[in-house]
């Protein structure tokens, strides 16, 4: 009976902690964005309170504050900026993926590849890039040149966000 | 009454020979099985730490996959995007693997399947894309005619992104105009048990005629399209994962069960094999004193 009691006062400040979280959930929803940002791989935010997000994508470049209007976008290879609640400043390269934002503020970003940009080797990135754009003018079908000219794309702005 | 006992009589005297010889033999029998039965229960067991170390990596790499299936789920949730279901053309896109020996999980799938078109009638006209060949294997007895395309040598390396723009550019470029998608995969809970899921996919007809997509900004086709593909990936990739991690569990409960049942079998079979060890040094044993005695 005595490990009974004790069994179900224990489990108080856990629902309490999860009501409090729900609690928190619910006011996010209102007014700050809930901001996830995840490839296949990791997940660097989940459901996170940030200042503003930079996000590269083909429509061109954009910045989301709180309260953006609803949008979906295509990310194209590029710096995700992210600027957290504190000021803190971090940067993602992305490959390609896509970004929504909904009209209850919450945003996701996927890409198929998402980096921080301290993991990324330069001399890889050039001998990368030479060899994409062997690929370009070796390439004898449309859809091959197409596939090369996407990897010079993509490794001309790994360069750039490397600069 | 002489004519049956003539037929009897040589009946049994073979029979008290066999009897005779079928100690030893038994004996000798029991063995062998003895000894299969411990092979057996060694490969069991292997597989069970082969299937144990590729189900934490499974379940390590579901975590992040998770997370990101939940957020490609999110757009189609939140802008309340619907199927009609009034449609007759349903494609489902089958998630299984190559591998067996996994318990349930690949007829678990089949049977949801079986259960979902007698519950809709012969009024849709259900067409199939089939991930592995275990679940091709069954569909096939029954549905060969429903089948579109299946993919194999799926299911020995853990799933990647590449895989699933596979499967997702296969889906795009198909011939077959299907109003309606469902994917449909094992959903990982715990070790010891994961739920067939059904997860709807969306051509873009469906996505331009939802209600809310009105509050999207700045939406034109080549963004919605480009969007819609990835997300299709995306949620594929998503299916693959759960669905591994899930396999991946599930044959090593079954292998955990197959190796206690084994050892179970040990025990039982060198039982009956010492028993029976006895009974023949008992009898050789009379034989000889009885022999003797008869001197």
């Amino acid at each position: 009976m005595a490990s009974l009691v004790s069994s179900k006062v224990s489990r108080v400040p856990l629902l309490f902690k999860s009501c409090s979280r729900l609690m928190a959930a619910v006011q996010r929803n209102y007014a700050d964005m809930a901001f996830t940002f995840a490839s296949p791989y990791d997940v660097y935010y989940k459901d996170a309170k940030v200042k503003q997000i930079d996000v590269p994508t083909f429509s061109g470049n954009f910045g989301i504050l709180p309260n953006h209007v609803p949008t979906l976008a295509v990310l194209k290879p590029g710096v995700v900026n992210v600027f957290e609640e504190d000021g803190t400043n971090k940067k993602f390269f992305v490959s390609s993926g896509s970004v929504t934002i909904n009209d209850d503020s919450s945003i996701q970003v996927l890409a198929e590849e998402a980096h921080p940009l301290d993991r990324l080797d330069a001399a890889a990135i050039r001998e990368g890039l030479s060899k994409a754009h062997q690929e370009v003018s070796s390439a004898s079908t449309e859809a091959a040149k197409a596939e090369a000219q996407i990897a010079v794309e993509c490794f001309e702005a790994l360069q750039k966000a490397l600069e | 009454m002489e004519v049956i006992l003539s037929r009897a009589a040589p009946l049994l005297v073979p029979q008290c020979g066999q009897a005779q010889v079928r100690g030893m033999a038994t004996l000798k029998e029991i063995r062998l099985r003895l000894k299969s039965v411990t092979n057996i229960q060694k490969i069991t067991k292997s597989m069970k730490m082969v299937s144990a170390a590729k189900y934490a990596k499974a379940e390590r790499e579901l975590k992040p996959a998770r997370q990101y299936g939940h957020g490609a789920k999110a757009f189609y949730q939140k802008a309340e995007i619907a199927q009609d279901k009034t449609k007759p053309n349903h494609l489902v896109v089958v998630m299984s693997s190559d591998r067996g020996l996994c318990g349930g999980i690949h007829s678990s799938i089949v049977k949801h399947i079986r259960a979902k078109l007698e519950e809709e009638g012969s009024a849709v006209d259900t067409k199939f894309i089939i991930i592995g060949d275990k679940a091709k294997g069954i569909l096939q007895r029954t549905l060969a005619q429903n089948v579109l395309i299946s993919f194999n040598d799926y299911g020995k390396r853990p799933p990647t992104f590449s895989d699933a723009a596979l499967v997702a550019n296969t889906l795009l470029n198909l011939d077959y105009k299907y109003d309606r998608a469902t994917l449909i995969f094992n959903t990982f809970k715990s070790v010891i048990s994961y739920i067939t899921t059904e997860l709807p996919l969306y051509n873009p007809d469906a996505i331009q005629s939802a209600q809310k997509i009105h509050l999207y900004d700045s939406l034109d086709d080549d963004v919605l399209k480009s969007y819609n593909e990835f997300s299709l990936a995306s949620l594929v990739l998503f299916a693959m994962k759960e669905g591994a991690c899930s396999e991946q569990s599930s044959r090593m409960t079954a292998m955990d069960a197959a190796s206690k049942n084994a050892g179970e079998m040990i025990g039982k079979l060198t039982l009956t094999f010492n028993r029976t060890r006895q009974a023949v040094i008992t009898r050789e044993l009379i034989e000889i004193i009885s022999g003797a005695a008869a001197l």
